[in-house]
């Protein structure tokens, strides 16, 4: 038995895989994609197949985001797998890797089961869980990489918090070979990294203790000889600074397994948006300044990183409604990520196809997934969206439990209008106009 | 009525004093002319009058404090406010009572002025953010604290006659120091020259671009300055070893008569106390009748908490739009 087929038509395809981009349909039948292409239905839609009318929109694989923090097990006050999942569809966003940081960590074969049926019992979208690298995230003894990967776990990482250990670091990326493993890392020395905001004249003029910038330089120069002799998969989570970015070219250019993030408010915003104390703006890596930022954009657009995610971390209000230096780190981010990276196209710093790229198939790579590409066979995981449409952020209107974004009140452009996860519309906005 | 309630109250364009950055040199020479005026009436045997009478001054410190706080009391009770001092030890907020349920809970007392002090950077904004009144920073982390540097402000300027010009050297733990952020904006609006002093360790990032020279040598740092400004080694936030030693410290960066020949003759020892003897300062200089300003400076704290007091307290003018007796200049 085959079940009921659905034609998008009329869209604008945007395939970074392959890089289409071309007026076309996309044919979806049991959670997967039949068919995609410019031709497809020239001579209409047969009449058993359901037609969703796409003019005007844009047709893309759903959203990968690599690195987000819920707040389930343990911390459902901040975000549950559902309501993550809820934002995560808003934003077209249909493929999550969590990240480890719960309560109780996730560095065991049973609660990486427990995140993976929990998930599909509640959420919107597909959630594939990192596991922790080092056992309670103490960033000592390694985790069942192999074991834990059988049961699930998409790359092994302490989620916000560096392995610190060189020693345990070598032995991390050498055992992880064996599996082929992917390790994330925060880059960040944490012997220089008890600040809380960037070093510099913004630091100094509220007050607060800053985070240098080569306290990640410092981690990815000493992580980068780690990779060159082990061999392993390297991922740097976030990168922030200028320098590192330039650590990470280098050592690209000599061949290593490595490859690097970047989140949305290290290329969206400087550090003048903490403005007087503004806790929202709190975030790991700290805002930088605008020399920083600007070279976050560079290494967007030369390829140096690869992945964009948002670094999603849900917090309850009281933990931000403190002084800024007790306030929690972090900003919610799956519903701004894709406007945000689309800000890159629109203000002219990069291609579209090739920052569209860091949200799908590029991180479909490094995690080993079939879905982000529009191809014959993949997941019927797909965003349909307004590129154009400008709207303004509302911290409120977010659909995340939390609401600590630092972008409220942004003008952006692109609006997502559908998103589909296995075929199934897990999210649709009704269209203005 | 003394001489200083009959005289107008100029017209001060913020609710709050939360630092000195963002204040004019027109804000910054207003208060320190009005508290000019109150210098001689708190030399006189009555000091007290009526001009914040029926107001309520709530002196919150989350932080210890001993001058700071006596010398706010002083100030409110002598223009006749009624002062409620609090002292917010830990323990409350280990109770779970966060600084914004503290600030709600005494908005709910009506208080006209706050002063509050805490130890993190930026908690006054916080709390002044919740509140109805008007608040004056005590004292934030290792953000501001406007008072002290009125109050150094004052201080010079009735010694030197004048700010513009002057060369200030700011001497010491500049990395954990408020007043002298504080310091290093007003004297900048003001004209003067500020200098900064202290080994590289106690020296915040990218303080080159506050308006500064900086030196390490406390000789060359000193020449022919005007003002010897020193700061109190804050050893309670030393943990990770700024400097090796207390000794080693007083042997470069303590001022004594020696290094302070590299001076002018006539340069003025100021400290914000409390003072650690032996430590940044040699107790001789500290008590040199001559040179060393430090006791006319709590004086003149009293007087610039008073201005304060008084010209935030307009943005609340009682029922027929006066504050104490008297109707505001300029205004209906």
């Amino acid at each position: 038995m085959t079940g009921q087929r659905t034609a998008y038509v009329r869209a604008r395809l945007l395939d970074p895989a392959t890089g289409l981009d071309v007026p076309g349909s996309v044919l979806v039948q049991d959670g997967k994609i039949l068919d995609v292409g410019p031709r497809l239905f020239n001579d209409g839609v047969p009449g058993d197949v359901v037609e969703v009318n796409c003019a005007r929109l844009a047709l893309a694989p759903g959203l990968i985001d690599m690195h987000v923090f819920t707040g389930e097990p343990g911390a459902e006050h901040d975000e549950t797998l559902a309501t993550a999942g809820r934002a995560a569809a808003a934003g077209g966003v249909t493929t999550i890797v969590t990240m480890p940081n719960t309560n109780p960590v996730i560095d065991q074969v049973a609660l990486v089961e427990f995140v993976d049926r929990r998930a599909r019992n509640t959420a919107l979208v597909r959630f594939l869980p990192a596991a922790a690298a080092t056992k309670g995230l103490a960033g000592k003894e390694m985790t069942e990489f192999g074991l834990l990967q059988e049961a699930g776990a998409v790359c092994f990482t302490d989620g916000d918090r560096p392995i610190p250990d060189a020693r345990i670091m070598r032995r991390l990326l050498s055992y992880a070979t064996n599996f082929d493993a992917l390790i994330v890392q925060i880059c960040e020395d944490p012997s220089l990294g008890s600040g809380v905001v960037n070093a510099g004249e913004t630091a100094t003029r509220l007050g607060l203790a800053g985070i240098p910038s080569y306290a990640e330089t410092i981690l990815v120069e000493r992580d980068m000889r780690l990779v060159a002799a082990t061999g392993g998969r390297w991922h740097g989570a976030h990168l922030s600074t200028a320098d590192a970015i330039d650590v990470v070219r280098r050592w690209k250019a000599r061949g290593l397994r490595i490859s690097c993030g970047a989140a949305p408010f290290n290329f969206a915003l400087n550090e003048t948006a903490i403005g007087e104390y503004r806790t929202f703006a709190k975030t790991r890596p700290p805002l930088r300044d605008e020399a920083d930022r600007k070279a976050v954009v560079e290494g967007l657009r030369d390829g140096t990183i690869d992945v964009i995610s948002s670094a999603h971390c849900p917090r309850d209000p009281e933990s931000k409604r403190l002084p800024f230096g007790q306030a929690a780190f972090g900003a919610v981010g799956l519903e701004t990520l894709l406007p945000l990276t689309l800000e890159l196209f629109h203000n002219g710093s990069a291609p579209l196809l090739d920052m569209l790229a860091k949200l799908t198939i590029n991180p479909a790579r490094l995690l080993g997934l079939d879905s982000g590409r529009l191809a014959a066979g993949a997941p019927a995981d797909l965003v349909l969206f307004d590129l154009d449409a400008p709207w303004i952020v509302d911290g409120s209107k977010l659909r995340s439990k939390a609401k600590n974004t630092p972008f409220d009140g942004r003008p952006v452009q692109g609006h997502v209008v559908r998103t589909v996860v296995g075929g199934r519309a897990v999210f649709e906005r009704k269209r203005e106009g | 009525m003394n001489a200083v309630e009959n005289a107008p109250l100029p017209f001060f364009p913020h609710r709050h004093l939360l630092g000195i950055e963002g204040l004019s040199p027109a804000d910054i020479v207003m208060l320190l002319d009005r508290a000019e005026a109150h210098v001689e009436q708190n030399r006189q045997v009555d000091k007290k009058s009526q001009v914040l009478r029926g107001r309520t001054l709530i002196n919150l410190f989350f932080e210890n404090s001993t001058r700071t706080r006596t010398s706010f009391e002083l100030a409110g009770q002598r223009l006749g406010a009624d002062v409620i001092n609090m002292s917010v030890d830990t323990s409350s907020v280990k109770k779970g009572e966060t600084l914004i349920d503290t600030a709600m809970t005494l908005n709910a007392m009506n208080p006209d002025l706050l002063v509050v002090r805490h130890a993190d950077s930026g908690a006054v904004e916080l709390l002044a953010r919740k509140v109805d009144g008007s608040v004056l920073n005590a004292g934030d982390g290792q953000h501001e604290h406007p008072t002290q540097a009125l109050l150094d402000a004052l201080t010079i300027r009735r010694r030197k006659g004048h700010l513009a010009g002057l060369i200030v050297a700011i001497c010491g733990d500049i990395l954990h120091s408020r007043v002298a952020r504080s310091n290093i904006y007003l004297l900048n609006a003001m004209g003067a020259r500020v200098r900064l002093v202290a080994p590289p360790t106690l020296l915040p990032s990218a303080i080159d671009r506050f308006g500064v020279e900086v030196h390490h040598d406390m000789r060359k740092g000193l020449d022919g300055c005007d003002i010897v400004m020193m700061l109190r080694l804050q050893t309670e936030r030393m943990q990770g070893g700024f400097i090796p030693s207390l000794r080693e410290y007083y042997r470069f960066w303590g001022l004594d008569a020696d290094k302070l020949k590299a001076a002018k003759p006539d340069a003025l020892i100021m400290h914000p106390g409390p003072m650690n003897r032996g430590v940044e300062i040699d107790t001789e200089v500290a008590d040199d009748i001559h040179r060393s300003v430090i006791r006319e400076q709590v004086e003149m704290g009293v007087a610039v908490r008073m201005a304060c007091l008084e010209l935030l307290a307009q943005h609340r003018p009682n029922r027929s739009g006066q504050i104490g007796g008297r109707p505001l200049e300029g205004r209906a």
